[in-house]
């Protein structure tokens, strides 16, 4: 009995050094070369195009895999390689482009959408995609259950066609029917709407498999975005299938072998979640990634020292110093003009912001339709901001500065530099600033947008799709704590402006808008800060979009 | 033994609902609101108060606790308002590499740690101790997420012998069953992707590793220190046993005692101390996934993991306590 004890004591010290000192020398042999060539020999046989597997690592998980239930950027980078919509955008731009529907005709009175329909196209389940396909994908969105109907779900489709069938909103609902005809799909809207060509271009509005929703999906599940659907079935007609999602660990894509446009280049595509833009970087130089996106600003300069590619989209964002006037003297428009003139933006962007960001004069990008070159513009001066204080009677009044901590957003990668270098441009001509810091999960945004405790602070947005209301509807369109101003003529002009007809008519509402914007000065708009990816030198034919319709068929690896 | 083990297991019941009623009070009781966190920059007050309803969080708290009381006498969890997944699911997801994480740590700390407080209790007072006390300072001061970045920087950035996050190599077609990666590479025989698994933890272990191994080489010294005085010893020696013989049957295992109470301790806090290094390793354990729970107050998720933690701490000090029995048959009688 004693012998045999000894005798599994020792083999199990033995078994164990031995696995420790293997787990060492292993680990060194394994990971001396390029971290690519585990994938020639282990990758998914799927059998696409014959271009090797691509790991690209995003900030976090995908929500869903269904886009209708979907309102986070992961969860759309993922869908728009399994999907398409009616409507993409132009490589480069966020204006509309054909994509399912070849072309479209707009009615005199734009209530009717007549799309004329890609042929020959199917679903990845061998469905053909035609106009019952197109009609049964708007009823759906129509006619989702009101358990379906909450924000946190159908929050695009909630926002921009304002109502569904049933529930609270009914009566605002743009939409009201389609029909399918052969090769076409006409939708007509119960009022106009005039970025409706615009708002197909988003992912929440893909094309689905009728036949795989009815058979895997339930929109009136508890939980919609955990069905059998949005985890393991979505279908869709884009250039990717789902191969496997693996909650924690990675979404596996393959090429689809019967793609109607571009196929893909790549056997499959995976994406990973790795939080800390620090480690992304890491996993790059490593080679256990081939891409990522969100690059901090302070890796760019190491990483492409080191001969990484970095690839930079246009930016579509604006951030800005938001002014709270409900708080004195805020409320006083030479205040306002004295933080503008008292701001340097360039040094403000310099100092915090990476290569190739715009200073902004406006609330929105040059992209977006109705931005306009003249609007009032207010230069760097700080004497003339002194001036304006001591005429306002308010120099060495006690100005609190709200800035967000724990946070990096695209339009604002490094909020406490930015804050710094803005309050000593703003001391020097002659504001007191209170500095206040709040952790930007969530207490940040409650105290801002829930609240009027706060005077001047770092805010922005990343707009979604070509459409100034996207950008000036979301800010000034109503009375908000954030701003804390009542200007009912501005709110009746957004809603004036958002209710036109047709984009030609809205692009002059929306430059007078503008205008009215920069000389009411509700706030600075600071910069559009640009957004980096980065990628190993073998990557290639990736082509950013500055609304993120990014589709990797055009992508190839070397191997 | 059986009756014990079930007597144990009856008193967790209402340990756990106490905690529930505490874990539901704190988590209401955090500044903010789960509905403005899950909107961001979206949120507005009509959009909020939609959202607060499609959750319940508007209903009264009492209701509310009896709710999810029910709920969870029937096994139910709830589900994440971040994800909509079922909170049992994603824990059973990400427990396995966060255990993973921890018993690599602790693999590491046991093999490195017992020895060497042996070694320095055995050469008391000379350099030997003398170092291995320092270094065992150093290990217990130096924080986690400092080493782990000194690791990631050294082998990973520098010398790339070793990967810097995720748990396995994401071109690796694995087939996982259980989650555990490792075992899962066993089970299937696929061995690239075992050894792959195994590669990927020694970072992280290493770094999570250290201060219990710092901890448990400086008990074992003072506990050999204290055996080797004894009585027991002495008259071991003086009978002529072998050096080794004693170590093993005499001193070894009566100082092994308040050891293996401190194994069971750090096994504990390392499965919820694993959050930074998750974190810097990208790992997508438990810790980096409550820690998010945590900044987008994310009720159920909180509730149901620290549950499923307290459970678990639980059953691991009532294996420590069966272990005592395994290696002190006097704690058996008593």
């Amino acid at each position: 009995m004693k012998t045999s004890k000894n005798r599994r004591w020792r083999l199990g010290a033995a078994l164990l050094t031995t696995a420790c000192l293997g787990l060492t020398a292993c680990a060194e042999s394994d990971r001396g070369g390029s971290g690519s060539d585990s994938g020639s020999d282990s990758g998914s046989d799927s059998g696409g195009g014959g271009g090797g597997t691509m790991v690209f690592a995003g900030s976090a998980e995908p929500v869903t895999l269904d886009p209708f239930f979907a309102s986070d950027g992961e969860s759309f980078r993922v869908a728009r390689q399994i999907f398409e919509g009616l409507v993409g955008t132009e490589p480069g731009t966020a204006n509309p482009a054909p994509l399912l529907a070849k072309s479209w005709t707009v009615s005199e009175d734009a209530l009717t959408y007549e799309f004329e329909l890609e042929d020959g196209v199917k679903f990845h389940d061998g469905t053909d995609f035609d106009a019952e396909a197109v009609c049964a994908n708007f009823d759906r969105w129509y006619n989702a259950p009101e358990s379906a109907q909450s924000p946190d779900l159908t929050y695009y489709y909630g926002s921009l066609m304002r109502g569904f069938a049933t529930g609270p909103n009914a009566d605002a609902a743009v939409y009201e029917s389609c029909t399918p005809a052969e090769g076409t799909a006409t939708v007509k809207l119960a009022k106009p709407f005039a970025g409706f060509v615009s708002a197909l271009s988003l992912p929440a509005f893909s094309m689905q498999s009728p036949s795989a929703l009815e058979e895997f999906q339930d929109d009136a599940a508890e939980n919609p975005t955990t069905t059998e659907y949005s985890t393991a079935q979505p279908t869709g007609t884009g250039p990717f299938m789902l191969d496997a999602w693996e909650r924690g660990d990675s979404v596996t894509l393959k090429a689809n072998p019967d793609y109607w446009g571009e196929k893909a280049s790549l056997d499959s595509l995976v994406f990973v979640a790795i939080d800390e833009p620090k480690a992304r970087a890491d996993a790059l130089e490593n080679g256990e990634v081939d891409g990522f996106d969100l690059v901090g600003p302070a890796d760019i300069a190491p990483l492409e020292e080191a001969g990484f590619q970095i690839v930079n989209r246009d930016p579509f964002n604006i951030l800005y110093l938001g002014i709270n006037q409900a708080v004195k003297p805020l409320d006083d428009i030479r205040v306002r003009q004295a933080i503008a003139h008292a701001i340097d933006k360039q040094k403000v962007a310099d100092a915090s912001m990476p290569e190739g960001t715009k200073l902004a004069d406006e609330f929105m990008p040059d992209l977006v339709n109705g931005w306009t070159e003249d609007v009032t513009k207010y230069e760097y001066d700080p004497d003339k901001a002194r001036d304006l204080l001591e005429e306002a009677g308010a120099t060495g009044t006690t100005i609190e500065f709200n800035y967000p901590s724990g946070v990096s957003r695209p339009y604002m990668p490094a909020p406490e530099d930015t804050f710094n270098v803005i309050r000593s441009q703003l001391e020097a001509a002659g504001f007191t600033i209170k500095p206040t810091s709040d952790r930007w999960d969530p207490d940040y945004l409650a105290k801002i947008q829930g609240t009027p405790k706060h005077g001047i602070h770092l805010l922005g947005w990343t707009g979604d799709y070509n459409d100034a209301d996207n950008f000036l509807g979301v800010f000034f369109g109503q009375k908000s704590f954030e701003w804390g101003f009542e200007n009912k003529e501005l709110f009746t002009a957004l809603d004036e402006a958002r209710a036109l007809p047709t984009v030609e008519e809205q692009t002059p509402a929306y430059e007078a808008i503008n205008e009215q914007i920069m000389e009411y000065l509700p706030g600075i708009p600071l910069a559009h800060p640009v957004p980096s990816l980065a990628f190993a030198a073998g990557v290639s034919g990736f082509q950013p979009s500055p609304v993120q319709d990014e589709v990797f068929n055009t992508v190839t690896i070397e191997e | 033994m059986l009756r014990f083990v079930l007597k144990r297991i009856a008193l967790m019941v209402p340990v756990l609902l106490g905690l529930s009623v505490l874990l539901f009070a704190w988590v209401r009781a955090l500044p903010g609101d789960p509905a403005r966190a899950l909107l961001g920059e979206r949120a507005n007050p009509e959009s909020i108060a939609r959202v607060t309803e499609r959750y319940g969080f508007d209903e009264p708290l009492l209701e509310q606790y009896l709710r999810y009381l029910g709920a969870l006498v029937t096994g139910d969890f709830g589900s994440s308002i971040r994800t909509g997944q079922s909170v049992t699911e994603s824990f059973l997801e990400r427990f396995p590499a966060t255990v993973e994480l921890a018993l690599a740590a602790l693999l590491f700390a046991v093999l490195v740690g017992i020895p060497v407080g042996y070694l320095a209790a055995r050469h008391q007072g000379r350099p030997l101790d003398t170092i291995v006390m320092s270094g065992s300072l150093l290990g217990v001061a130096t924080p986690v997420f400092f080493l782990a970045i000194l690791l990631k920087l050294v082998f990973a950035d520098w010398l790339h012998w070793l990967p810097t996050s995720l748990r396995q190599d994401a071109r690796i077609d694995a087939t996982h069953l259980t989650n555990f990666y490792v075992l899962d590479g066993l089970l299937t025989r696929e061995w690239d992707a075992a050894w792959d698994a195994m590669v990927h933890l020694v970072l992280p272990g290493l770094a999570l590793g250290t201060i219990p191994l710092a901890i448990i080489a400086r008990i074992t010294r003072a506990s050999v220190a204290e055996v080797l005085n004894e009585d027991y010893v002495r008259t071991a020696e003086s009978k002529g046993l072998t050096r080794r013989l004693i170590s093993r049957r005499h001193v070894l295992r009566n100082a092994l005692l308040p050891v293996v109470t401190t194994i069971g301790l750090q096994a504990g806090l390392l499965l919820s101390g694993a959050v930074l290094t998750e974190t810097v390793f990208a790992f997508n354990g438990m810790g980096e996934y409550l820690f998010d729970a945590i900044g987008q107050r994310d009720y159920p998720v909180l509730q149901g993991f620290i549950l499923f933690i307290a459970l678990i701490y639980a059953l691991i000090n009532l294996l420590v306590d069966l272990a005592y029995g395994l290696i002190d048959p006097r704690v058996r009688v008593s």
